[in-house]
């Protein structure tokens, strides 16, 4: 079946635009404006408003038709794995989980860089996704940076901790993977590992490397913090289950 | 002024004196302490500026050279750097930057030291008089051309002179108030960065060459149109009184500046924030600058009709801390927000009765509102029509600074042509419906007299409560947007020092009696 923008009539490619061109208004930049929309693609081009923004700048509205069509028996999506967002999160914890659940996270070992774990859990959070500390359903505790594996470790058993999150950022001479090693053997030598969800994350962190060592996952560069807490809840629902 | 939504002025006048009680165990803290970032803004104000070859500040040299002595105040080995090499700041800055260091000079005898301090002192306290009057006289010229609410929009490349492009575009168009939003963690810095600046994430470095570059330009847009534009940046995090000290050497207009909201959204340490708060607000009020403070940030975290007493209580505690500071209430951009969900049925009465409520609390205070950004989605028509129902409640209650939301938000950072969008959604609501308020009585015992007295009620309880704890500890119990911080957590504590008894300011001493401020309880 082949397609094409729908104005008020099947067929007749109508679209509407709206942009801005870098010159004076006037009646020379409508017509380049017009021009413009033509070059794009679109016929019966005809600009409706045109304002200026400035000496250099001028706005513009402008309906064409475009005779491209599609044919929309070819069009194929592809399964995209998809995260929950802030709100459904929450409503999985109360649906699902039945209790808040506590999560305390941490830049360990000498590492003084706290931007990996405040972007995941500050309360502003980061780029417009905001941190755990804002999920009501969370209980976070954000411990900063350079703590000790020990002391992340006391903490958590003293907020009776649902899961881990460990940040590295420095990764020089391999510092990363010795700290997150070291993490792992104490949390086994304490008999919590089968009881808490850890995960780590850092712009070299990937989720293979962090299960190789032995967490249960790693979020790496362009993780924001809904992945995380998806990820973790899930994990949480299905250890509650077995 | 009568209440049109029936508010009872005992109430008012108690929730008010609530939050003074609230406010004065912490104000005696704030009165024996001092921090890193208080005294590097004193060393601004005083004449320390450039950076060394590794981009460290010259402030934050002489505070990490004078560790120990911090107590004293640092000013006294600053100026006395200044007399020993017999020099102006210019030069000592650069001695400085090349390795000088101030612990290994002789002290002079105190009475030089005190001499030079007023002459310093004089010298900052000229400049900002002179913008102070400048400011005063271009607003009074251009008052005709100046609408009410003042509309006002940010630009945030990363790039100043992009930015520059933007604010000039946007100041053409009719906004009155270019804030230029700051990279993303600037807030988490504890330095200010130096220089002109053309990379950033989400925002621009807040620099003093940064302010200056935007200044120029927008004072030349003021001279072409006959307004005076107004320019804003951040008064918080890290370096909050460093960087209201470089808004006042550079003529800023406004400044974000909250007595929590560093705190509780971005894990700054309690008694830091308290005590840089304090200064930087005296700053502020010398330099005439009107601060916005950031309850809107308790409405994107909680619900904004379950918790609408949570920004009036704070917006009382943000006032009576400012009050502390010598500020006037024409200083005070006391902040909220249109974060309904728009779902609700009758979610604009009760915005409505929200921003009439607190226009009637706050009569001098030029009320900071806030567009809705939460439930913006990439509908930009739906949001086009949202943002014109706030800008009418704006023009309804009399708000004084209008953020402009933008149809595009959620979407990406502004195009131009989305600021002029906003700027002619404004203007027509504003000329259509001019004097609607002087026209306008809410209905006796209506939804929206309901809806106000009700989260005035729930406000004093909120205060009472608050104060039975103390502000320490119901930051730390999670009084606030739900989050516990506790008084020893969060960073910059490290940066906290109790005075000594002889710790002497003199930039301190002379803001103290200019805003004729009271020492507190000692």
């Amino acid at each position: 079946m082949m397609i094409k923008a729908y104005g008020d009539t099947l067929n007749d490619g109508a679209v509407q635009l709206s942009f801005t061109l870098p010159v004076a208004s006037g009646p020379k930049a409508d017509e380049a404006a017009r021009i413009y929309t033509g070059k794009l693609g679109f016929e019966e081009c005809e600009v409706v408003h045109s304002n200026p923004l400035s000496d250099d700048f001028t706005f513009f509205v402008v309906y064409g038709k475009s005779a491209t069509s599609l044919d929309y028996s070819k069009v194929v999506v592809e399964e995209v794995e998809t995260s929950m967002d802030f709100y459904e999160v929450n409503q999985f914890i109360k649906e699902k989980l039945k209790r808040k659940i506590v999560v305390v996270g941490a830049c360990t070992g000498s590492d003084a860089h706290t931007v990996g774990i405040d972007a995941i859990m500050n309360m502003k959070g980061y780029d417009q996704h905001y941190g755990l500390e804002r999920y009501p359903e969370i209980e976070a505790y954000n411990l900063g940076a350079q703590v000790k594996n020990e002391d992340l470790i006391e903490y958590a058993k003293k907020v009776k901790a649902d899961v881990i999150l460990i940040s590295q950022i420095v990764t020089q001479k391999e510092v990363h993977i010795h700290n997150m090693t070291n993490f792992i053997e104490l949390m086994e030598a304490e008999e919590l590992r089968d009881n808490i969800v850890v995960c780590a994350g850092g712009p070299r962190v990937s989720n293979k490397l962090a299960m190789e060592i032995g967490f249960d996952a790693g979020f790496g560069r362009g993780s924001y913090p809904e992945h995380v807490a998806s990820y973790v809840v899930e994990k949480l629902f299905e250890k509650q289950r077995k | 002024m009568e209440s049109k939504l029936g508010l009872s002025a005992d109430t008012i006048e108690r929730c008010r004196s609530i939050a003074k009680e609230i406010v004065n165990p912490v104000q005696n803290y704030i009165q024996r302490h001092t921090t890193d970032s208080v005294e590097r803004a004193t060393l601004r104000l005083l004449g320390a500026d450039l950076i060394n070859d590794n981009g460290v500040p010259v402030p934050n040299i002489i505070v990490s050279q004078l560790s120990d002595k911090i107590q004293y105040g640092v000013a006294q080995y600053y100026i006395n750097g200044l007399l020993k090499l017999n020099c102006e700041p210019d030069e000592l800055n650069r001695k400085i930057a090349g390795g000088l260091d101030l612990t290994e000079l002789d002290m002079v005898d105190k009475k030089y030291i005190n001499e030079k301090g007023q002459e310093l002192v004089e010298t900052f306290s000229q400049r900002v008089k002179l913008h102070r009057s400048f400011r005063k006289e271009k607003i009074e010229k251009a008052s005709d051309a100046q609408p009410s609410p003042l509309l006002y929009v940010i630009v945030a490349t990363g790039n100043i002179y992009e930015d520059v492009k933007q604010a000039q575009a946007a100041a053409e168009q009719g906004a009155d108030i270019i804030a230029v939003i700051r990279t993303t963690a600037q807030s988490l810095l504890d330095y200010v960065p130096y220089g002109p600046t053309t990379e950033g994430f989400g925002g621009t470095y807040a620099t003093q060459e940064n302010f200056r570059i935007m200044r120029k330009a927008l004072d030349e847009t003021g001279e072409k149109t006959g307004r005076y534009i107004r320019l804003v940046n951040y008064a918080s995090g890290l370096c909050m009184p460093e960087i209201a000290a470089m808004g006042a050497l550079e003529r800023l207009d406004m400044m974000l500046n909250d007595s929590m909201y560093g705190i509780l959204f971005r894990d700054i340490n309690m008694y830091r924030t308290f005590v840089d708060q304090h200064f930087s607000r005296m700053i502020n009020s010398f330099a005439d600058i009107v601060i916005n403070t950031g309850e809107d940030n308790y409405l994107t975290t909680s619900d904004a009709y379950e918790k609408a007493y949570t920004v009036t209580a704070s917006q009382l505690i943000n006032e009576s801390f400012a009050h502390e500071s010598g500020m006037p209430e024409k200083l005070m951009g006391l902040g909220h927000a249109f974060e309904m969900n728009p779902n609700i049925k009758n979610g604009f009465l009760f915005e409505l009765a929200q921003a009439q409520m607190a226009r009637e609390i706050f009569p001098e205070a030029p009320l900071k509102y806030m567009p809705p950004t939460k439930y913006m989605t990439g509908d930009i028509f739906k949001g086009y029509a949202m943002n014109t129902l706030f800008n009418f409640i704006a023009k309804a209650t009399n708000q004084g600074i209008l953020l402009l939301g933008m149809l595009t938000e959620a979407i990406h950072t502004p195009f131009m042509q989305d600021r002029f969008l906003a700027i002619a959604n404004a203007k027509y609501v504003m000329n259509n419906m001019g004097d609607l308020l002087s026209d306008m009585e809410f209905k006796t015992d209506g939804i929206m007299q309901k809806r106000a007295q009700e989260v005035l009620g729930q406000t004093e309880s909120f205060l009472q409560e608050i104060n039975e704890k103390g502000l320490f500890d119901a930051v730390e119990r999670k009084m606030f947007a739900d989050i516990s911080r506790p008084k020893n957590g969060g960073k910059g504590l490290q940066g906290v020092y109790e005075k000594a008894a002889s710790y002497w300011n003199p930039i301190e001493e002379y803001l103290n009696g200019e805003l004729g401020i009271q020492k507190g309880m000692m």
